[in-house]
């Protein structure tokens, strides 16, 4: 859904892996996990909890909760708000949590 | 609990700015921010940027260079970097939850500088995936090195969604088309305002450069006579709309929506600050003195979140408002603050004279502000508008009890992208002013936090 622009606007962070839904992404260490997810086309992010309706970030700054993702067991993490790691497991919510965890 | 002089939340321009300016003054200072680099958004990563971005993003995102050069610099400032603000109490003693774990200090006096966030869009598809604000798509910019793939649609007013038309196309986005939804009837009232904007510095001038730029890359420019739709399944897939009286359809990958920007009033409305409704810049601002100061006299909220003025005004009122705080403070008496202040004040107000012009010019339409019944305000919960005005005419005074009946604003953004509108709609359906129906009783945790965190609370926080 985004492509990175020409090397010369890129910062050159190094390069890294995380886990989606089981297949492995590489990203660049530490921008936005939101941002990472949007270049590897991880769309819909999550479905919504009311209806199941497909949802993507919408605002990429933290007010939205549109890009809610549970990140190495977590659920809800704002995915817009949350750096990338080498290792880290993500996997998308569909519909509501529950508490205690369990899809 | 460590202590502070001054505690300022948000490390965009203003905060940045008051920082660095009460440090100089020799007060001890804590600047927390969510993210994990001092810019705020409209300066988002500047600090690390390539040459070759800021080249791209241009010579406005560049300056933040300056004040983040200037932080850094500044003694006696600490600066917690994705440390999020939840609680602040009556004492002013502020909870943050940072690196997992929940901590507090405490300040005797407080800056709030949490800036603004876009004006939620509710249009029909808002929330369909491919449909995000044109700041989201800058924020892609600026921390991700990305534009969208395939055609873009750029829906709204104002001068962000030209600059961002314009950065899209100098990285070789394919922009499809720019639709316009600002009425023309605002264009003559917007009139009575341009000799202020005129004598405003720049703003014009470089208004007129980003349109230029767009014709010569012909991009279609359309201006929508009534409501705008977008179509999709799983995705966005067009763009629907009426212009000049004919019926168009564009064919979309990604639309990009903007209506301006609006005060993020979610922590000055959890500090119970007297707010008013801004009738042109049709948002709610706290209430405050010349100096930032707002009805509780240890509170300052400073830049766009006291009222949108863009980046350069909240720099100077940064400054202003920590010059307020080191009066307050004892540390410079009346005589210094008002010689400081001076020239920060008359920088400041000048500033502010493109406002009433892009204020009235970029108005939003009424169906944006009132969106037709089957219209999703609440994305959290999934309340349409037809739902809101229900509820009104059923006795509803305000959001706290369509929210009550509803949910409609109780989901995880509590209330953030849907409680502009739900006041407005309520306002409308019951013939009251906006004022009268009010705005959602904010309380903490501002943001969602895990109760792991809450209970592994540490008073002292962590060293830096």
């Amino acid at each position: 859904m985004f492509r990175e622009v020409d090397a010369s606007r890129l910062d050159e962070a190094p390069a890294c892996h995380i886990e989606v839904d089981g297949h492995k992404v590489a990203v660049r260490e530490g921008e936005p996990l939101a941002a990472a997810l949007l270049k590897a086309a991880v769309i819909p992010m999550r479905h919504s909890v009311v209806s199941g309706e497909p949802r993507a970030p919408y605002c990429m700054m933290g007010v939205c909760f549109e890009c809610l993702v549970e990140v190495d067991g977590v659920p809800n993490v704002q995915a817009c708000m949350t750096s990338v790691r080498e290792g880290m497991t993500v996997r998308r919510q569909h519909g509501a949590r529950q508490i205690g965890g369990q899809a | 609990m460590r202590e502070y002089d001054v505690a300022i939340v948000g490390a965009g321009p203003a905060g940045m700015s008051a920082a660095s300016q009460a440090a100089a003054l020799g007060l001890s200072v804590v600047l927390m921010d969510e993210q994990p680099r001092a810019g705020g958004q409209i300066y988002r990563n500047v600090g690390a940027a390539s040459r070759g971005r800021l080249d791209w993003l241009g010579p406005d995102y560049a300056h933040g260079r300056g004040l983040v050069e200037q932080l850094a610099s500044a003694p006696g400032v600490t600066h917690l970097t994705s440390a999020t603000v939840w609680d602040v109490s009556s004492a002013l003693e502020v909870s943050y939850l940072q690196g997992g774990s929940a901590a507090q200090c405490r300040a005797k006096h407080l800056i709030v500088a949490t800036g603004a966030m876009e004006r939620p869009s509710p249009l029909p598809g808002w929330t369909l995936p491919g449909v995000m604000n044109a700041g989201a798509a800058q924020i892609m910019m600026k921390v991700g090195g990305a534009v969208p793939e395939g055609r873009i649609v750029l829906v709204g007013g104002g001068p962000l969604l030209y600059l961002v038309a314009v950065q899209l196309l100098d990285a070789g986005a394919q922009v499809a088309a720019l639709l316009e939804t600002s009425p023309k009837h605002n264009r003559r009232p917007a009139m009575r305002h341009l000799m202020g904007a005129l004598r405003a510095p720049g703003y014009l001038i470089k208004g007129m450069r980003l349109l230029a730029r767009i014709r010569r890359a012909g991009v279609a420019h359309h201006f929508a006579d009534a409501e705008v739709a977008i179509e999709g399944g799983d995705t966005a897939e067009a763009v629907v709309f009426n212009a000049g009286g004919k019926a168009n359809r564009i064919a979309v990958d990604t639309v990009l929506l903007h209506h301006g920007v609006i005060p993020n009033v979610q922590l000055t409305r959890m500090l119970r600050l007297e707010h008013d409704w801004d009738a042109r810049q049709l948002a709610w601002r706290p209430r405050c003195d010349a100096y930032g100061v707002s009805s509780h006299e240890a509170i300052s909220v400073t830049g766009d979140g006291a009222g949108i003025g863009g980046a350069r005004a909240a720099e100077c009122s940064g400054a202003i408002a920590a010059l307020g705080a080191a009066c307050r403070l004892g540390v410079i008496d009346a005589s210094a603050l008002q010689a400081k202040a001076a020239p920060l004040l008359a920088e400041h107000q000048a500033q502010l004279r493109i406002r009433p012009f892009l204020d009235t010019l970029y108005q939003p339409p009424d169906w944006l502000l009132t969106p037709t019944d089957d219209t999703i305000v609440c994305r959290c919960e999934e309340v349409t508008a037809g739902q809101i005005r229900d509820m009104a005419r059923l006795g509803c005074t305000g959001p706290n009890q369509t929210k009550f009946f509803s949910r409609s604003g109780m989901g995880p953004c509590q209330g953030r992208m849907c409680g502009v509108t739900v006041a407005q709609l309520i306002a409308q359906t019951r013939g009251v002013s906006v004022e009268d129906a009010g705005y959602y009783r904010i309380r903490p945790p501002l943001k969602p936090i895990p109760l792991a965190a809450l209970a592994s609370m540490d008073e002292t926080p962590p060293a830096g």
